[in-house]
């Protein structure tokens, strides 16, 4: 660095100017395009740019009478695919044949050199700043907004108070229940048959093969015709049939599943994706939204991912006809967590 | 005519065209004033650049939104009565469905031009979204948000949260099996917030999930309220834009004095529209050629299946990423709760990182100190640490995107997604370390070259031979103008940490003094006259 060199810091500021600072040469002389120069060239480009508008309004005419020509068939996919084809094609080619005859019109005829605009600080300069205090000043005075501290102070706390009623008008977005009890509970009963997704036919247990994996409803979920899909978000079940000896089943869950067959709630216990993924020979579901893994062969423990808790268990057995039912409701929330669940 | 031609006689129009125009001009500015709006707006300067035209795209693909999603409103019926399907759409037909979703089968299916228009609407969304960030992007490698212009910052990161929020409730309208998922996950997000959550999502819903509310509910927002204060947000982002006058790179002539570039009328003007026309064009020929959202193929919302490989929209991907990068078993049981950090703590850090991003401009000031206004877009490498920061940023939320699609990694590479997600939770702490690092190397390399080129020339590759036998390389001096686009930049020093007028050093002003020395610690200066009149003799 030069010893002539003299840096100055702005007051407040880490920028610092320097002295020796190199000059601003001042505008580059003007650039002449060929259009500005070779008036033939300019009348071509004209004739050309005015062609592409006529081109550009004839596509526009075309679009409209392809979509008469080639109507959509009901049931026929092809003219769906045909008729957006044409005409979207059309239209593109109407907007663009458009586009590039203005921009080249802008670019190549108009005039081309750059004008110089001055700046000036956006701060209002200084009789006006003035004035705008002194018009404040007035208004205070003539309203009493700081003398009257009284009246200004309340009407402060009405305005404060005046939404209040707006966030009771929004209670009733939702029912009156309790979600935290409308969320602990399932359609799941004592005795209530294991059916199968979608189609709703009850499943024996013989039915199920070692290494199977089934969805599953309840079977009444049908009669719930207004809260069908509330009920099946909470109801939706997996059951798997797994060699007895591949169960690690802890000493309360031991009548919880027959023969090696286990039933476990579907409804991801990390945000509530559907567990639908089942790998046969490892016995891990996979949840395919953020990837959660759950152990089949240990009560659906959670073996990878972003989900803490196993996947719940619907407790089954076997009614007398040899279809499989449920023991009971879930004896936990299903789903996503929520801060009141074990409350 | 007789005012007209009164107020502007040496104007005299000419013709019958010019005098209808005159007369109407003069009708209009008797009732509107609308002269003094001309005036003051219609030789407006706008520099040029291309990088100028990412927020014009913004702009633009919004417009056609507005157009498109105005002919969708016509059709879409925003209700989940259940109904059997009875259009044309042979595999789905007596199935159970949505009146919402029915309804986007018909539009797709039955109404000429709606699938054109359906296609049309969601690319444009996309496009919306995704020029927003470059724009933004931009505007701060470019330090275009410095003084004046921090408030219209914070408006268009409100837009681009606005955007974001427009494509979710959009994107969840046809109440299709993909959309209906990620409502699910929406509703499992909001649940987790402790105390209020599950009332949050209970109100949302009008009940439990997924109930009969949800899409006539995020329909309002979608086409009247979210629209609404876009459209206010727009008003008030280009109402600042010409208050504050565009940035313009620096270059010969060009100073924090004056803007350069073509008048809104005409050229400026032309451009831009016609510039519309080609977004515009683009965006009708890829809906017409590519598929978006096939909801037909995706069946219509039920809460039992889904497919593998789900995934959101593209700017939806960085939260679903951090969903997805949290380790198992973050939830605890506190105070009676049940405290679910496997989804609070994502959820705070991408607010954090959104809010650093809305408050970025903020921060640089006060560490500069810097209170002049700034009126030259900077490239890049003239300020090191800010792009560092930058570039670490853009890597935070690349790893968060890609995150977003780690099953699809995993099966395409063929390899583990164990392996995939522990990548990348160390590429999101490491991956943004590294890129500052390497981001500030490189800036300041190429500051290091532009200094070597002002002072000495361009290697012209022209090698002679002296007479003493000594071979040397001929450099060709730059222009004025040349050296001047590389010398034209502010410089900044660390602040000395000195003790205030009560002798005494505050810690504030030790943090901003490390802070700082972390800025502008490593800095190459500008070329001055001296420098180059020493180059110059050798």
């Amino acid at each position: 660095m030069a010893e002539s060199d003299k840096k100055v810091a702005l007051k407040g500021s880490s920028a610092v100017e320097r002295s020796g600072r190199i000059d601003n040469p001042g505008f580059e002389p003007a650039h002449q395009r060929v259009h500005d120069v070779n008036p033939d060239k300019a009348a071509s480009a004209e004739r050309g740019i005015s062609l592409l508008f006529l081109l550009s309004g004839l596509l526009s005419v075309t679009a409209f009478v392809l979509y008469f020509l080639f109507p959509i068939v009901p049931g026929d996919l092809w003219t769906v695919r045909i008729s957006t084809l044409l005409v979207g094609v059309a239209i593109a080619a109407s907007l663009l044949t458009l586009g590039v005859g203005v921009v080249h019109w802008a670019k190549a005829l108009m005039h081309g050199h750059e004008l110089v605009e001055e700046r000036h600080e956006t701060r209002g300069d200084e009789p006006t700043r003035a004035r705008a205090v002194e018009i404040f000043q007035e208004a205070n005075a003539e309203s009493g907004w700081t003398r009257r501290r009284l009246l200004r102070n309340s009407l402060i706390t009405a305005l404060v108070a005046f939404p209040v009623p707006a966030i009771a008008l929004f209670r009733d977005l939702a029912p009156a229940a309790d979600p935290v009890e409308a969320l602990k509970h399932t359609i799941w009963r004592a005795g209530t048959r294991l059916a199968r997704d979608p189609s709703g036919t009850p499943i024996k247990a013989s039915e199920i093969s070692i290494g199977s994996a089934v969805h599953v409803i309840p079977e009444n979920l049908d009669t719930y015709e207004e809260t069908f899909l509330n009920e099946k978000a909470k109801a939706a079940v997996l059951l798997m049939r797994l060699d007895p000896a591949d169960l690690n089943i802890s000493e309360e869950r031991k009548d919880w599943s027959y023969d090696g067959i286990v039933a476990y709630s579907k409804i991801c216990t990390h945000v509530g994706c559907p567990v639908a993924l089942y790998e046969q020979q490892t016995h891990h579901l996979l949840c395919p939204c953020h990837q959660s893994q759950f152990d089949v062969s240990n009560e659906c423990a959670v073996i990878f991912g972003p989900a803490a808790r196993p996947l719940p268990q619907l407790p089954i057995s076997v009614d007398a006809e040899g279809y499989l039912v449920a023991q009971s409701d879930f004896l936990e929330p299903v789903g996503p967590s929520f801060w009141e669940r074990n409350q | 005519m007789t005012v007209a031609t009164k107020s502007k006689p040496a104007r005299q129009p000419s013709g019958r065209g010019m005098r209808f125009v005159g007369g109407a001009a003069n009708y209009l500015d008797e009732r509107t004033s609308i002269s003094t709006a001309v005036k003051a707006l219609g030789r407006k300067i706008f520099p040029d650049h291309w990088s100028f035209m990412l927020g014009e795209i913004a702009l633009y693909s919004f417009i056609i939104i507005l157009l498109s999603g105005t002919f969708l409103t016509l059709f879409y019926d925003p209700s989940m009565t259940e109904v059997h399907y009875d259009g044309s759409y042979v595999p789905l037909k007596g199935i159970h469905m949505s009146a919402a979703y029915s309804s986007t089968l018909n539009i797709t299916f039955d109404i000429r031009g709606g699938l054109l228009m359906r296609q049309v609407h969601h690319w444009a969304a996309l496009l919306f979204v995704a020029a927003i960030g470059l724009h933004m992007l931009r505007v701060f490698f470019t330090g275009a948000f410095r003084k004046p212009r921090e408030i219209n910052w914070v408006v268009g990161f409100l837009l681009f949260i606005m955007a974001m929020a427009e494509g979710f409730t959009g994107y969840s309208l046809p109440d299709d099996l993909l959309s209906g998922n990620g409502l699910r996950i929406i509703d499992g997000m909001i649940k987790a917030v402790p105390g209020a959550g599950l009332w949050i999502s209970y109100l949302l819903f009008g009940g439990e999930f997924p109930g009969d509310d949800v899409i006539p509910r995020l329909y309002m927002l979608h086409i009247m309220l979210l629209p609404a204060i876009v459209i206010a947000l727009i008003a008030v982002h280009l109402v600042l834009l010409i208050v504050n006058k565009h940035t313009q790179f620096a270059g010969p002539g060009r100073t924090e004095e004056n803007v350069v570039g073509s008048p809104i009328l005409a050229v400026f003007a032309a451009k831009a529209g016609g510039f519309f026309f080609l977004v515009f064009g683009v965006t009708m020929l890829i809906a017409s050629l590519v598929t978006i959202n096939p909801i037909w193929s995706y069946g219509p919302y039920d809460p039992s299946p889904v497919s593998a490989g789900t995934q959101p929209d593209w700017y939806i991907g960085f939260a679903d990423g951090m969903l997805r990068l949290i380790p198992s078993g973050w939830e605890f049981e506190v105070l009676g709760g049940t405290l679910s950090l496997n989804l609070i703590i994502p959820i705070v850090v991408l607010m954090v990182f959104l809010g650093l991003v809305a408050f970025y401009p903020f921060f640089e000031a006060w560490v500069t100190g810097d209170k002049r206004e700034h009126h030259i877009a900077e490239r890049p490498r003239n300020a090191p640490t800010r792009t560092a920061i930058g570039a670490a940023g853009v890597t935070f939320y690349a790893v968060l995107w890609a995150a977003a699609s780690s099953d699809l990694i995993a099966t395409h590479f063929r390899t583990t997604i164990e392996g995939v997600i522990l990548t990348l939770q160390i590429l999101l702490v490491v991956g943004p370390i590294i890129a500052f690092w390497l981001t500030k190397k490189m800036a300041l390399a190429l500051q290091r070259k532009d200094r070597e080129v002002v002072l000495h020339g361009y290697e012209s590759s022209r090698i002679v031979r002296l007479p003493g036998g000594e071979y040397r390389e001929i450099h060709t001096p730059l222009d004025d103008f040349e050296k001047w686009r590389l010398v034209s930049f502010d410089e900044f020093e660390p602040i000395v940490l000195r003790p205030n007028d009560r002798g005494r050093i505050t810690l504030s002003a030790r943090a901003k003094a490390s802070v700082s020395k972390f800025y502008f610690e490593d800095r190459i200066a500008p070329v001055t006259k001296p420098e180059l009149e020493s180059a110059s003799q050798h």
